[in-house]
């Protein structure tokens, strides 16, 4: 038989619905686990030899220019400035990350260097000095010419492009990182035993489980109880 | 890897080993037979912390799991794609066929949906129904005593629901729908759409002492650590090992499979990988699960005096009726779930917690043959893709389209978890006229020829596309959801996914009583060579709109079972 102590201690600060608020605490045996030698160090995730060495050589390349690096580093400040409570797109490492998806997905790497030129090109016709030099009001200025699609000017539409591109990296970047995803609220990636929608938030919803559907679904104090099965194919235990 | 030459004879080699090779490597082995199983990729093991993907979080990839390396994405657990380095196929002129292989021990098991349907009675008899195709020689009865099988040494949850054409298996209990999926039954239920517990081969209650249950991770596509889903390695292939009578030849590709002057099988001829030398394996029978399309290749390669047109080709039937499910798929937003609440963990298995089965009767419709409908949505873990089109998303409500800075944190918030995809997966007709064969031009890295593919849709896939979109909203109007993007008209095969898209390819070496017409026998023993076996999804007469696994285990069960019994009687 199975070693078997209370998951208690491990759902507490996981769970913020479910089993425990009902009142069923599970048992879970150790087979259950995630068993601790598992668990490698942050950064090992599964690579083959042929992906380490291409992500070794992606690392290596030489990316972006300092001062195409300089505009996406300002740009992404723009899109996503910390606030008063959280860090923001630069403190996140979000330049890091459009430097090496740029070597990654060959695809970007062409529209956001056109772009970046696209965008000097027009900062010198409008205020004679290239992105990286403009003061704050100013690099609003040229962001509200191109960041509001359905009101763009027709002879902006290429920083619109360039524009939603950026904005759509720097978004990815952020709450890929653990500032955006705690920002963001996500509470899952973790073992847990999910029994369902919290109360609060069926009536939020206006929906419920009916009696019927419940029947069919786990009941999760019984979850180590080894399956047994009628000739009819009922569930037994 | 250091066997250089096998002295000794094998009474099976298994050529492949995801669900069909798994399966039958474990009844064989348990049986007390001595197998090898050959498999073209690397050893993989879920448990390994240098082969894991599963808990770890985006920030871990650079590419914060982007799929550049692997089509579903860095931490998907499936190595190879629709595109592998060294490998090409090739297309018939003005047709496409996007071959999914991926090689590694456990195969497609790895990654797969877990998705565990049963064929009905009436999925083995489709041309009875419509006239179209042909019927499965064998019928439920005959694989049923299997399913339940399967479902007591695999595990599967779902419900009883008494649908004729779904029949119940041997269910462990479904786990609660999620919100995105409680907003989904209210609005098929008002569409008159039928919806149940799906039925994903996922542990979410003990199933033996070996394999833990399912701790809610959703990561089921990174293949599980405490064995708590189905894959092949796991399930069967590790535990058959314990027998003592099973070795492995992982990194090694089938090039062919020898034959005798008498024409039977003698062993398999394979290329190691590592010191790209060939090799000779001896075997009183092969079994092929290499996939229904690698295996169709196989025998075309294995040509001899005495199969001259490729082994078990006497029909010409080897590559024929290769057919795919049809798929397509559109995303809604659901205005009553902008802004919810991100209080709690919402993961939940790997995929779906409910479905629509196929509920209509083609009798009434434009189109032959049935579809289901899968559920997707939800709090999801960030990855690459996150926000992309996210400030975009204002438009279908009335905000401000585009902008920058604190109110992009506003927008995150307000989309996070309010879209649900829906995706149509259904049963194509299968047609002669989609085949593979031997392209005799071009060869791969093994120096191996390689498959040219044939495939187009008709317009029974074309109509039935149609009325999956047509459904879709008709659905997602009764909670008042916006569909996303344009709808696909007939420009775009009504948004039809190339065939191969959704990795159900079935049919190149198919059953039948007519050796004639057909490429392997009710045991998916081939006619023209009594001791080679197929055990992969090549077997299948159709498809169903199922998807293919749980039958290839079932069918892999079934004759494994007749292997042993033929050999123990020396009929083979």
């Amino acid at each position: 038989m199975d070693r078997r102590e209370s998951m208690k201690s491990l759902l507490i600060g996981t769970m913020a619905g479910g089993a425990l608020i009902q009142g069923c605490a599970p048992e879970v045996a150790e087979t259950s686990k995630m068993p601790k030698a598992s668990i490698a160090p942050e950064g090992v995730y599964g690579r083959t030899d042929k992906e380490k060495l291409r992500d070794q050589e992606l690392a290596n390349a030489k990316g972006f220019s300092e001062s195409e690096l300089a505009t996406i580093a300002i740009l992404c400040d723009l899109i996503l400035p910390p606030t008063a409570t959280v860090g923001g797109a630069l403190e996140a490492g979000v330049p890091d990350f459009i430097d090496f998806i740029a070597k990654d997905i060959p695809g970007h790497e062409l529209p956001i260097k056109g772009g970046l030129m696209w965008l000097n090109t027009r900062c010198n016709k409008l205020f004679g000095l290239p992105f990286e030099k403009l003061n704050d009001a100013q690099h609003k200025s040229i962001l509200d010419e191109i960041a509001y699609p359905e009101d763009a000017a027709t002879e902006v539409e290429p920083g619109v492009a360039f524009f939603s591109r950026m904005r759509n990296l720097t978004l990815t970047g952020y709450y890929t990182t653990k500032m955006g995803i705690d920002e963001l609220g996500y509470q899952g990636n973790t073992p847990n035993v999910w029994d369902g929608v919290p109360e609060d938030v069926l009536k939020d919803h206006d929906v419920d489980y009916d009696d019927m559907w419940l029947s069919k679904c786990t009941d999760q104090s019984k979850r180590e109880d080894m399956a047994e099965w009628d000739d009819q194919k009922n569930l037994l235990s | 890897m250091q066997i250089i030459e096998s002295r000794e004879e094998f009474d099976a080699i298994i050529v492949g080993s995801g669900a069909g090779g798994g399966m039958s490597a474990k009844v064989l082995a348990d049986a007390g037979l001595s197998v090898a199983i050959v498999e073209a990729g690397p050893h993989f093991d879920p448990t390994d912390p240098e082969q894991m993907t599963q808990l770890k979080w985006p920030w871990e990839s650079p590419r914060r799991g982007a799929s550049t390396t692997r089509p579903f994405g860095d931490f998907d657990a499936a190595y190879g794609g629709w595109e592998i380095d060294g490998e090409p196929y090739t297309q018939g002129k003005g047709t496409q066929f996007d071959w999914f292989r991926s090689h590694m021990l456990g195969g497609r098991t790895n990654h797969w949906g877990r998705i565990s349907l049963r064929f009905g009675p009436k999925d083995f008899k489709r041309r009875d129904q419509d006239g179209l195709s042909d019927n499965w020689p064998i019928g439920y009865e005959d694989v049923a005593p299997y399913y339940d099988k399967v479902d007591k040494l695999i595990g599967v949850f779902g419900s009883k629901e008494n649908i004729p054409n779904e029949p119940d298996g041997y269910f462990l209990p479904a786990p609660k729908p999620r919100l995105h999926e409680l907003y989904y039954i209210k609005a098929a239920r008002k569409a008159g759409v039928a919806v149940i517990p799906s039925r994903l081969s996922i542990l979410t209650k003990r199933l033996n002492n070996e394999r833990g249950v399912c701790f809610y991770c959703r990561q089921c596509s990174r293949s599980c650590a405490i064995k708590a889903d189905f894959s092949s390695g796991i399930s069967l292939i590790f535990p058959a090992q314990k027998s003592g009578k099973v070795q492995l030849f992982t990194n090694c590709v089938v090039r062919e499979v020898t034959t005798n002057t008498e024409g039977k099988a003698t062993g398999v001829s394979y290329i190691n990988k590592e010191d790209l030398k060939e090799y000779h394996l001896k075997s009183r029978t092969v079994v092929l699960a290499a996939s229904a399309c690698s295996s169709a290749r196989i025998l075309l390669n294995s040509k001899s005096i005495q199969h001259p047109n490729g082994l078990g080709n006497s029909s010409d039937h080897v590559g024929k009726y290769l057919h795919d499910s049809t798929g397509t798929d559109r995303a809604f937003l659901v205005p009553d779930l902008l802004n919810r609440k991100v209080t709690y963990n919402e993961d939940g298995v790997g995929g779906l917690h409910v479905y629509s089965p196929w509920w209509l009767d083609n009798k009434q419709l434009d189109f032959p043959r049935g579809y289901h409908m899968e559920i997707s949505g939800g709090l999801n873990m960030p990855a690459y893709g996150f926000g992309f089109g996210l400030a975009e998303m204002n438009k279908y409500i009335g905000g401000v389209v585009g902008g920058y800075g604190d109110k992009l944190r506003e927008d995150a918030r307000k989309f996070y978890g309010a879209m649900i995809g829906i995706s149509g997966r259904g049963e194509s007709v299968p047609m002669k006229s989609n085949y593979c064969e031997i392209d005799p031009q071009v060869v791969d890295q093994w120096g191996i020829p390689v498959l040219k593919f044939h495939y187009q849709w008709s317009d029974y896939e074309r109509k039935q596309s149609k009325h999956m979109h047509n459904t879709f909203e008709e659905i997602f109007e009764k909670i008042g959801a916006i569909p996303l993007g344009d709808k696909p008209d007939a420009d775009r095969d009504y948004g039809l996914h190339n065939p191969g898209r959704i990795i159900h390819e079935v049919g190149t070496t198919r059953m039948g009583d007519d050796p004639s017409t057909s490429v392997v026998n009710r045991y998916q023993q081939l006619h023209d060579a009594p001791n080679i076996f197929v055990v992969d999804g090549g077997p299948f007469v159709s498809q169903a709109d199922k998807n293919p696994t749980w039958t290839i285990l079932a069918l892999s069960w079934r004759t494994s079972e007749y292997i042993v019994d033929q050999l123990t009687k020396k009929n083979i």
